[in-house]
């Protein structure tokens, strides 16, 4: 890797660390939303009669080994163990997909049971949050198709390897916004 | 299809039809002037897909022109209708029309008028500034003015196509809410700000990772310029704000389209919490806006005082004390909503703590004309009257930080005097005298200076007249957004206040005149030297117009003000040119912004199918580009020589 990609790619991780901050910002609007609406029922069952923490527990587990396997991704890519690195990067995908479909299932479990976000500000500010957080796992499952074509193309060689560390960032980003989820919404609901 | 669009959503009145038809047969007269030409060629390969920072500047700032008439438009229909509805009289606009033009001023003024004309300086002058090629990522750069203009297009839209948002420029709820705003007004308005909202933000992120990462070689960051720090100061407050500002308009989309209850007045919705998070946005991009115009002023007292910047670290660390209590004064705007003693107690010292920085800067001003050679030209004019006009402003803001004093004059006209007396006396002024300070870097020769003067007094003079007046009314009782008043003892001030922008409006025909004067004796006004001031900082080192690489060997730097001292130990060395890499255009700025724009307007008239079609020409588009590989050319070392002797030459 010559000098100038380097300095590239330190240009580059550092404007990408620089937008995971601002998306974070939006989460924190999101949360800060959130804990104000979070007794506004209007009625409808709050948060304790709603969730289930084993359900929550799975969810968790999932993404958490999701992450697991997106670090070791990056590791077997700079060890140049590419079959390796493409195993765990469709297993990446694959936890990934698992994650969302357990979201969705969630989702229209409750919406079936006639609590959608139009029932009380609690249920919008839950189904924003979550869902936000839901719509940029999904941006990173699509963002993992996309990268896992350049990866296979020579071609892409000298840019890729920096455009993996970008969603290697991402990936965990939304780990670390899925552990504030699940201890202010999902946790907190059962103790306070 | 087409959701709830219909032909009853073009106009009816006349003076917007009267407005449409102007504004497209000006359109049709662009395209007809361009294809005759046959410069379509030419506009889209320099201009539309360029990746130079010096363009997209130009670009920037010449939107920013165009929306500035329109917000002067309709500054001066709510003028000449508070001038006239007193009584009997209702005055020639209906109370809706009246609330869409003050609503679409603030908007217009705020999104389409400052911020664009504070990256057009920002992206002119941050890479020369420090000594650079580009900005850290030009084709993102591209992007952001790409959606900017999206943004201000669809804001032109809304005048034609249906309304635009009657509830004032932050559009409260429960009224922005769809019980009590059902039409399309409130959406025009979210979707225009969410586009050119990302710009902004992807602009900011922008220029921070070029400041901390593209520094020429031995500038460290106290040896940055002021301006490089007040931008550094105020991108950073994008980054942190600009995402609450998206969340917060995303929920009230939210609440229209999907009929959620986060600021609705029942099933539990909260009002409060819109204005307490779009304060926390609002409070810190009025600093946003600010602490350029504060870096331009330090420049040119500097530059025109011909003396090191007094106090050059004190100002640093104003910049960054300004940069934090920004966001810890956000509920000064709501005193009156009932958080209680202690909540404002804390919200009005804080305020106040402010102008502590603030007024760290005007003595540095003031210590550093203090015996310099002070040359009067037109930007130390604009700087002049900034000191007058802002500590002014600054000290009205002082009597509004009391909580007590507030809830006698909270939304009153005194308020609205107020911010127009710092965003005008700072903000504008700061601009326009960085404009013409720097034009001569960016077109090759310096902007009249007789006509500049004269736009000066007008500025000035009309400024005040239009807004004391207001001041008086505020005491006086007289509410804000008022299309209709009973007390005809207010009336002279409303005249007088319409007078005064009158002679503001004079001010800015003169500010045309004097760029098309400009142009049109361009050879007499030509700065040969590339050096228009006798400048200290390194943008005054390269060619005017500086070359599209800025730098044909990229400067070392040791200290402050690096031209200056290389002025004073000149070190004549014969230049080795070598190649330079350069980026290539791209249109995928323009292609993301027609699709945000058809996402913006199919949203708003509820046509699902196209706006999902736009998302997949966003996605799409995004994916294309991460496929393309040659994304940069090489400039060779031969041909950098030949356009260094050409301008060198002249």
């Amino acid at each position: 890797m010559t000098h100038a990609h380097t300095l590239k790619d330190n240009r580059t991780l550092f404007g990408f660390w620089l937008y995971l901050m601002s998306d974070c910002l939006i989460f924190a609007s999101l949360f800060a939303t959130y804990a104000v609406l979070r007794s506004a029922t209007y009625g409808a069952p709050g948060a304790r009669e709603l969730f289930s923490l084993e359900f929550v527990f799975l969810e968790t587990v999932i993404l958490l080994s999701s992450s697991f396997t997106m670090g070791l991704t990056v590791y077997f890519a700079h060890k140049g163990k590419r079959a390796l690195m493409f195993g765990l990067l469709a297993l990446t995908f694959c936890l990934g997909t698992a994650f969302i479909a357990l979201e969705v299932s969630e989702f229209s479990h409750l919406i079936q049971e006639g609590l959608s976000w139009e029932r009380s500000a609690f249920l919008s500010a839950f189904f924003t949050l979550v869902g936000t957080h839901g719509l940029h796992v999904l941006c990173g499952l699509i963002w993992m198709i996309v990268l896992a074509i350049q990866l296979a193309l020579p071609r892409y060689h000298e840019i890729v390897m920096r455009r993996l560390i970008c969603l290697s960032l991402f990936w965990h980003f939304l780990d670390i916004i899925w552990i504030g989820i699940f201890t202010f919404v999902y946790l907190f609901s059962f103790i306070v | 299809m087409f959701g709830r669009l219909t032909l009853d959503a073009l106009p009816h009145d006349p003076i917007v039809i009267a407005a449409t038809v102007f504004m497209v047969c000006v359109g049709a007269a662009t395209l007809c002037f361009v294809t005759y030409f046959r410069a379509w060629g030419y506009i889209w390969h320099e201009w539309l897909t360029s990746v130079d920072h010096k363009k997209i500047a130009i670009m920037y700032g010449i939107t920013a022109f165009v929306m500035l008439v329109r917000g002067l438009v309709d500054a001066s229909m709510v003028r000449a209708q508070q001038a006239i509805a007193v009584g009997n009289s209702a005055g020639y606009l209906p109370p809706d029309h009246f609330d869409q033009l003050f609503t679409a001023h603030g908007v217009i003024m705020i999104f389409f008028v400052a911020m664009p004309l504070m990256f057009a300086i920002i992206n002119a002058m941050l890479p020369l500034q420090l000594g650079t090629r580009d900005v850290a990522f030009p084709v993102l750069n591209s992007i952001s003015l790409w959606l900017f203009i999206a943004g201000a297009v669809l804001m032109n839209i809304s005048l034609t196509i249906g309304e635009f948002a009657a509830a004032g420029w932050l559009a409260y709820p429960p009224l922005s809410g769809l019980a009590y705003s059902p039409g399309v007004g409130i959406d025009y308005y979210i979707w225009v700000i969410q586009i050119s909202g990302v710009g902004s933000l992807l602009s900011a992120v922008n220029f921070v990772a070029t400041i901390i990462k593209e520094r020429a070689p031995g500038m460290t960051l106290m040896n940055m310029p002021i301006f490089v720090w007040t931008v550094f100061a105020s991108m950073t407050l994008i980054i942190i704000s600009f995402p609450v500002l998206t969340a917060t308009l995303a929920m009230l989309s939210l609440d229209r389209f999907l009929g959620m209850h986060f600021f609705t007045s029942d099933f539990g919705g909260n009002p409060m919490m819109y204005i307490n998070l779009i304060w926390t946005w609002g409070h810190p991009e009025v600093y946003i806006l600010i602490l350029p115009a504060f870096g331009i002023f330090s420049e040119v007292v500097s530059n025109f005082s011909q003396k090191r910047l007094f106090g050059y670290r004190s100002m640093v660390y104003a910049t960054i004390a300004i940069m934090f209590l920004s966001f810890i004064v956000w509920a000064h705007h709501f005193f009156t909503m009932g958080a209680g003693a202690n909540v404002n107690a804390f919200f009005g010292i804080m305020t106040m703590v402010i102008a502590i920085p603030a007024g760290v800067k005007i003595f540095n001003w003031l210590f550093t004309m203090y015996r310099g050679r002070i040359d009067f030209r037109t930007p130390m004019l604009w700087f002049m009257g900034f000191v007058f006009t802002f500590t002014l402003g600054g000290m009205s803001g002082i009597l509004l930080s009391l909580p007590a004093v507030d809830f006698q004059i909270n939304n009153s006209l005194f308020l609205v005097a107020h911010f127009h007396n710092t965003i005008i006396g700072g903000v504008v002024f700061g601009y326009f005298a960085g404009i013409s300070y720097w034009f001569p870097k960016i077109f090759g020769f310096k902007l009249d200076e007789r006509l500049g003067t004269y736009a000066f007094w007008c500025w000035i003079t009309g400024f005040f007249t239009a807004f004391m007046p207001l001041y008086a009314l505020g005491i006086m009782g007289a509410t804000r957004r008022m299309s209709h008043y009973s007390d005809p003892s207010w009336q002279p001030f409303f005249i007088v206040a319409g007078i005064g922008l009158v002679i503001i409006l004079v001010g800015v025909f003169i500010q045309f005149v004097q760029i098309a004067w400009s142009i049109y004796k361009r050879h007499e006004l030509r700065t040969p030297t590339g050096d228009a001031w006798y400048g200290r900082s390194l943008e005054w080192m390269t060619a005017s117009p500086p070359p599209v690489y800025n730098f044909a060997i990229i400067p070392h730097v040791h200290g402050h003000d690096p031209l200056w001292a290389r002025k004073q130990y000149p070190h004549p060395s014969i230049p080795l040119y070598t190649n330079i890499e350069l980026p290539r255009n791209s249109s995928v700025g323009i292609v993301l912004a027609a699709c945000s724009l058809a996402l913006g307007f199919t949203l708003v008239w509820h046509m699902w199918i196209l706006a999902a079609l736009s998302v997949m020409g966003i996605i799409g588009a995004v994916i294309a580009r991460s496929f393309v590989t040659h994304t940069e050319y090489i400039l060779s070392a031969h041909e950098v020589a030949r356009i260094e002797a050409r301008s060198n030459a002249l």
